[in-house]
Formats: C-alpha cells, structure tokens, sequence
C-alpha cells in the first residue's frame, strides 16, 4: 500500500458528497426516488472512510501523509517574496477516525432521515443539503492548509444556514438560520484575522511549513504576545463555529432545523470543527492562548449545564448540553488534555447523536409535540428508543461501562492534574460541578420523557415505536456508546489501541518561554523535582500528575454523577421532593436560568440595539449628508447647465447665427452679380480686363 | 488733309471693337450679338493688315488677315447652329431670357 492510495482515497471520500449534492439538487424535482442516491454516494463514502482509516491506522500509524498541489502561484512579489498558494490532503491518524465518525454518523442521520422527512415537499432538496454538508465537513478534516480550512469552514456554516431554515416557511426557523449565519460570522471575523497575520508572517497556508517556521523560533512580530493574540483569533472561530460562550446563543436557536439535522450538525460534527479547528493548531498554541480558551471551555461548560436544567423543550435540553460538552473539549484542550479532548469529541458524537436522534423520534411520534412536560410514560410504547436513549444518556452522564465515563473521567483526570501542577483550582472545580450537573438534567429529561405517567393522553395513545430505519441508526449508535470499542478495561481508556497507539499528544512548537511550565520539553530543574536521581522532564510531569489524578477523580466524578443522578431521581421519578415548589421559592435564580442568563435579551439591548442605533445614524448620515452632497451635486450641476444653455443660446448661437445672417447677407449682394446671363457675365469679364490692365500696366 | 498713319488704322479699329463689345453687351437678340463678334474679329482685321502695311513683316499681317476671315466663317456657321439649338430648346433668341447658367 502506498501513501498516495491514501490521498486518492481521501479525494473521492471528499468530492463523493459532492457528486451527490449536486445529482440530488439538479434531479431532485424530476426523479421522485432520486434521494436514494444521495444514501447510496453515502455509504459509499462511509465504506471507503472505513477502509482509509484501516490502512492509514494499521499501515501507517505514525506518519502523516499528506498531497499537496500549488494552486495559485503569484510568483516573486514586491515586499513579500515568493508567494504560492498550497491546496492539498492531509491524512493522519486524527483526520482517519474523525473521517470514519463524520460518514458514519451522516450515513446514519441519512438512513433516519428517510422516515423521519418522510413526506416534505422538499424532500430531495433535504439530502442535497445533507450531501453538501458531508462534502465541506470532509473538507474540513481532510485539509492539510488554513486556507482550505477556512474555505470548508465557511460552507459548512453555509449548509448549516441551509438546514436550519429548512422549514422557512416558519418565521422562527428563518430567523434561527440567519442568526445561527451571523453569529458565525462574529467569530469567523477573528479566526480569518489569525489565518491573516500567519500568512503575512510566514506567506503560507500550510500547517507543516507554519509549525516548522514556529519551531524554528520564528514568530509574528517577534513576539510571543503576538503569537498567543494569533491563537486566540484563531480560537475565536471554534468560539462561533462550537458555539462556545459567548456566542453560545445560536446552537439552542438552530434547533428550529429537522432534528436529524441537529442530530448530524448542531450535535456530533459541525460544532465539533471548532474543537478540531484547536486540535489542528494546538503544537502553536502559547501558554496565554491555550489558558484563554480553557476559561472559555469552562464557562461554556458551566452556564449552559445550569440553563440546560430549567429547560422544558427537549431539543433545547439537548442544545444546551451540547454546548455545555463542546466546553469539557474545549476546557480539555486548554488544559492540556488534547487526547482526552479528542476522545470525547468522538465518543460525544455518537451518543449525542444517538439522543438528538432519540428525541427525534419520540418527537416524529408525538407529532411535533417537544414539551417535555407533555410526555412521560413513553417507555413502554417505545422500547427501542427509551433503551438507546437510556444508554445515551448514562454515557453523557459518565457513568462507568460507558464510552462517555472513560472520556469524560480523562478530561476531569486532565483539570485536575492541572489544578495540581499549577495550584489553579477554579478549572477542576468547573469540571467536577458540570458532571454533576449534567448527570441531573440528563435525567431529569429521561425521567420526565419516558417514566412516570403520560401527560397528554391523546397523544400518547397515537405514539408508538419507530419503524425500522429509524430504530436501527438508534441501535448502532447506542452500541457505539459502550466502552468496548475503545478500550478493553472500562475504567483505564488507555489501555485501548484508540489513545495507546492513534491519538497521542502532538509535539510542541512554540518557544519555550511561551509554554506552560509543565509543557516545557526541558528537565525539571533540581529542587523542584518530585523524586530525587530522577531526570524527568516538564511533560512526563503532566503526564505523571494526569496518572496520579486518574484514581481519584475518576472516583470524584463517579460519586458526583450518581448523586446527580439521584437528585433527578428524587426530584422527579420519586417525587420526595417537589421541583415546581423549588422553582418557586428560589424564584429569580429559577427565571434567571430559565431565560438562558437573559443573554438573548443582553445581546438584543446591547450589540442589536448598537447595530440597529449605529444603521440608525448611517441611514440619517445617508438620507441627509450623502443624499445632501449627491443633491447639491445635482442642483450645481443643474444651475451650471442652465448658465451653459444660456452661453449656448446666446453667445454660440449668436455667433452661428450671425455667421448664417452675414453669409446670408453677403450672399443676397453676391447673387445679384450671379444673372445668368452671358452679357453680363462678358461686362464683369471685360471690366475686370480694364481693372488688370490698369494694375499692371506699369509691369 | 493729314498723312493717314498707323494711329488712324488703330483708332478705326478700336471704334470697331467697341462697337463690336457695345454688340455683343446690350443686344438681345442672339444674333445680333453675333455681329457684334463679327465686328470685333474685323476691327482685329484691320489691326492686322494696319501692322503689315507698317511693319516690316511682309504679307503675313495679309495672311493672317485672310485665316481670320475664312475662320469667322466658321464661327458663323458653328454660331448660328448654336443659336438654332438655343431657339430649339428655349423658344426664343432673346439672351436677356436665357438665365439658365443661374442656377
């Protein structure tokens, strides 16, 4: 097997859905069954995914293939040098798992898809867009450069906006889709100023060549500030895209799309990007931006988990607690933890797909009905679903025999570790309090869902289980979410060949200096070192304080979940205690969750009013400065024309006129000579004789 | 009586031309300002046969004399076509009338 097998094999996975996007968008009006091809380029694309990671993964474990061609080529400009611009595939052991996740849980979300929209009038156009969305989230994991990247992340968020406003038909999912747009944009703003200053700095787009020139000390400005500003620009795109705090506010809105949408985009890949975004550019990170984004992960960790609580819409649940997980990854990576982070978005994106794929069919079956606090009791009528979604839930809620347990407890291990090595503690504490928040709000919505007594009873007695292509996607995801497939011992996910041997920490490249101490490569120095004799450096540091953190915070985190757990079950299985008298004595604390932190409100008194004020002001300055100048234009313009009409008529008409009145004269005396007549024709000639003769005569 | 000379001969020939001009200028009738032209290769005649008998030139001031007369009556006959054709077309002989070289 040689490696351009593998770039070739990357290329079709990438423009396969393209192939799709567009067959199913061009024949989509004409064929009725034309979507099936759409599922079969899918599978196709999942069946190749799997065969790349096979080989990548069994021939090639270590080595990073990539295939790059030079797409434009400016050649030798002034100022800047040699400048050409690299396209190309890169292919390591990250792109190959996250490329399998990405296919397969899209195969999934299509094969659901077919029952679930069965019946829309745009029912074709639904897996165009699905096509279209596969085809730029490869991109994204395939791309070798930032360029690509940026190109790939801009046309996810293109079929992102697509897929929200599916039903635009409603102006809520209208409104949701352009929001969802212009928030991204907020943060892509940032991300494109970081791929900026990059290329001005090194004149390229590739990660190898980047991470080279860092590693050769080479940084923007010369400075390391500079280089922590870069990763946070760059960061803010995995802000937007990962809808991290605080522009968080779209992902709960975006909910408006198809479910399955959510499912795939707003749950397991899109909003995964952004944490892939960081991983990719993690070797250049300083010290400074990688602690920028860990507060950031464990903000957007924390408020959502506590919104996530007080929400009645189960979407919305889901929503927020997405966020709340994209923050654990995000708080991993800043911390350190980057294979724990990628652990977690995979095993995230496989049971948060398999809930948001569970409550679509609890909500296919309710007929649109997504109020929790009208269903209940369904376990019974839906087996298949309440057991999948069960599995799911006790995954996100870290419970052991889970994949989640083993992801979750290594991010935790990871803060905690942290915590230890650099006397941080506020990061852990984040950590540990989410899992017990998250433990509580998973169950509240299981408990209230599926357990006790139906609410609605019309509709309950019209719900009943999936059909088939429906449930099957729910029952290999749900399998996905046990630990087996990662690691053999439930509660050690190193000892699986997932972190032993394809994920591991990627070298650093930034200075030294720019690091956390404990990413330093350098010795510890004397004094400091734990165990005397001992040469061990500052990352075998980490690495040992992450060892030492695994027991107890795994035990931690344990006891956390399950008493998260047992207050869900308290609160609303038992009924011990009573929720709503709760929410009642705690009034403001219940409404201020219950309004999400009021950060809509804030964002609509704050920036939409600025921005609204601001057009306010340009559309003044427009209608009476701009409009002003352009008319006084048209008046000076107009006052000058009147004065060259007048000059016109009077002076060049004068003068024509007079030239025709002269000529005309002239000729009136002139033609009184032109007779006709010879005789006088003969006079003038005989006269005219006299005349020469007499001037010049004296010659 | 005083000697004839060569001034007498030229003053009777300028008369003749004048004559011949005056002719030709203010009579209408075509034909008669055809006479007019006559009269002038006359006078142009008598200067001729004056500068011979004058000169010293021999008989060609008499030759040319004679070439003139031969070709006035030519010209007569060329003019009086013309004047035939004139009447052909306009109907009448009068030139005051025919002012067609106007337009």
């Amino acid at each position: 097997m040689s490696e351009s097998v593998l770039i070739q094999l990357a290329e079709i996975i990438l423009f396969l859905p393209l192939i799709g996007f567009i067959v199913t968008l061009l024949f989509g009006k004409k064929i009725k069954y034309v979507y099936n091809f759409e599922n079969f380029i899918i599978i196709l694309a999942f069946a190749l995914a799997v065969v790349l990671a096979y080989i990548k993964l069994s021939d090639f474990p270590n080595q990073t293939v990539t295939g790059q061609f030079t797409w434009i080529n400016m050649g030798n400009l002034p100022l800047f040098g040699t400048i050409h611009i690299d396209l190309g595939m890169m292919v390591d052991n990250i792109a190959a798992l996250m490329i399998v996740v990405v296919t397969l849980i899209s195969m999934l979300v299509h094969i659901f898809s077919i029952a679930y929209m069965k019946g829309d009038k745009r029912y074709n156009r639904y897996f165009a867009y699905l096509g279209i969305f596969t085809f730029s989230m490869t991109g994204i994991v395939f791309t070798h450069n930032l360029l690509m990247m940026y190109i790939f992340w801009e046309l996810v968020g293109l079929s992102s906006y697509l897929l929200i406003g599916f039903w635009f038909e409603k102006k809520s999912a209208a409104d949701a889709g352009k929001k969802a747009f212009i928030v991204n944009r907020v943060g892509d703003i940032g991300m494109f100023s970081g791929i900026l200053i990059l290329f001005f700095t090194y004149h390229t787009f590739t990660f190898d060549t980047i991470f080279h020139q860092i590693s050769l000390g080479h940084i923007p400005f010369n400075s390391e500030f500079w280089l922590t500003v870069t990763g946070i620009l760059i960061f803010m795109g995995a802000i937007g895209k990962s809808a991290q705090f605080p522009l968080h506010v779209w992902l709960p809105d975006a909910m408006e799309g198809p479910t399955p949408v959510s499912a795939l985009i707003h749950a397991a890949t899109m909003v995964a990007a952004g944490v892939y975004l960081i991983i990719r550019v993690f070797p250049i990170l300083s010290g400074g931006a990688l602690f920028f984004i860990a507060i950031i992960g464990a903000l957007s960790a924390l408020i959502p988990a506590t919104i996530a609580i007080t929400q009645n819409d189960i979407k919305k649940v889901l929503a927020y607690s997405t966020i709340s997980q994209l923050g654990y990854m995000v708080l991993a990576l800043g911390v350190g933890a980057y294979s724990f982070a990628f652990f977690h978005l995979m095993t995230h994106a496989f049971f948060k797909s398999l809930l948001f794929l569970g409550s679509g069919s609890i909500i296919h079956q309710m007929h649109h009905e997504q109020d929790i606090r009208k269903m209940g009791g369904l376990r019974k009528k839906m087996p298949i679903t309440y057991i999948t979604f069960l599995i799911a839930s006790l995954a996100i809620s870290g419970i052991p025999l889970t994949s989640g347990f083993l992801s979750k407890d290594g991010i935790l291990a990871g803060t905690y570790a942290f915590g230890s090595l650099t006397g941080n503690w506020f990061f852990p504490f984040v950590g540990f309090f989410v899992a017990l928040l998250t433990a509580l709000y998973m169950f509240r919505l299981v408990i209230l869902t599926f357990h006790g007594e139906p609410r609605d009873k019309e509709k309950y007695d019209h719900a009943h289980e999936s059909p088939f292509v429906m449930a099957m996607p729910l029952v290999v995801l749900a399998t996905l979410s046990i630990f087996i497939w990662y690691t053999p011992n439930p509660f050690n996910p190193e000892q699986g060949a997932l972190l032993s041997k394809w994920v591991k920490a990627p070298e650093i490249y930034t200075p030294q200096d720019a690091r956390y101490t404990f990413m330093k490569s350098d010795a510890v120095e004397p004094g400091t070192k734990p165990k005397a004799g001992e040469e061990i450096t500052y990352s075998e540091m980490y690495t040992n304080a992450m060892e030492n953190a695994h027991v107890p915070s795994m035990i931690l985190s344990l006891f956390l979940a399950s008493s998260g757990l047992l207050i869900a079950f308290l609160f609303y299985q038992w009924k011990i205690f009573d929720a709503d008298k709760l929410a009642e004595r705690t009034k403001p604390v219940y409404n201020f969750l219950l309004n999400k932190w009021y950060f809509d409100e804030f964002y609509a008194a704050t920036f939409v009013a600025f921005t609204f004020g601001l057009s306010k002001v340009l559309a003044w300055f427009d209608a009476n400065i701009i409009d002003g100048i352009v008319n006084g234009t048209a008046t000076v313009t107009r006052q000058f024309s009147k004065l060259s009409g007048k000059f016109d008529n009077v002076v060049v008409d004068g003068a024509v006129n007079s030239a025709a009145y002269l000529s005309g004269f002239l000729g009136l005396f002139f033609r009184k000579f032109q007779t006709g007549k010879v005789q006088t024709y003969i006079v003038l000639v005989i006269f005219s004789l006299v005349i020469l003769l007499f001037l010049f005569k004296s010659f | 009586m005083a000697h004839i000379g060569l001034n007498h001969f030229l003053f009777v020939s300028l008369v003749l031309f004048s004559l011949g001009i005056f002719g030709i200028v203010t009579r209408k009738n075509a034909v008669m300002v055809l006479m007019g032209i006559e009269l002038i290769l006359n006078s142009a005649n008598i200067n001729f046969i004056a500068f011979a008998k004058f000169g010293n030139f021999g008989l060609q001031g008499q030759m040319m004399a004679l070439f003139v007369i031969i070709l006035a009556a030519a010209e007569a006959a060329i003019a009086l076509a013309i004047v035939l054709n004139i009447y052909k077309t306009f109907s009448t002989v009068n030139v005051d009338e025919i002012d067609t070289l106007k337009d």
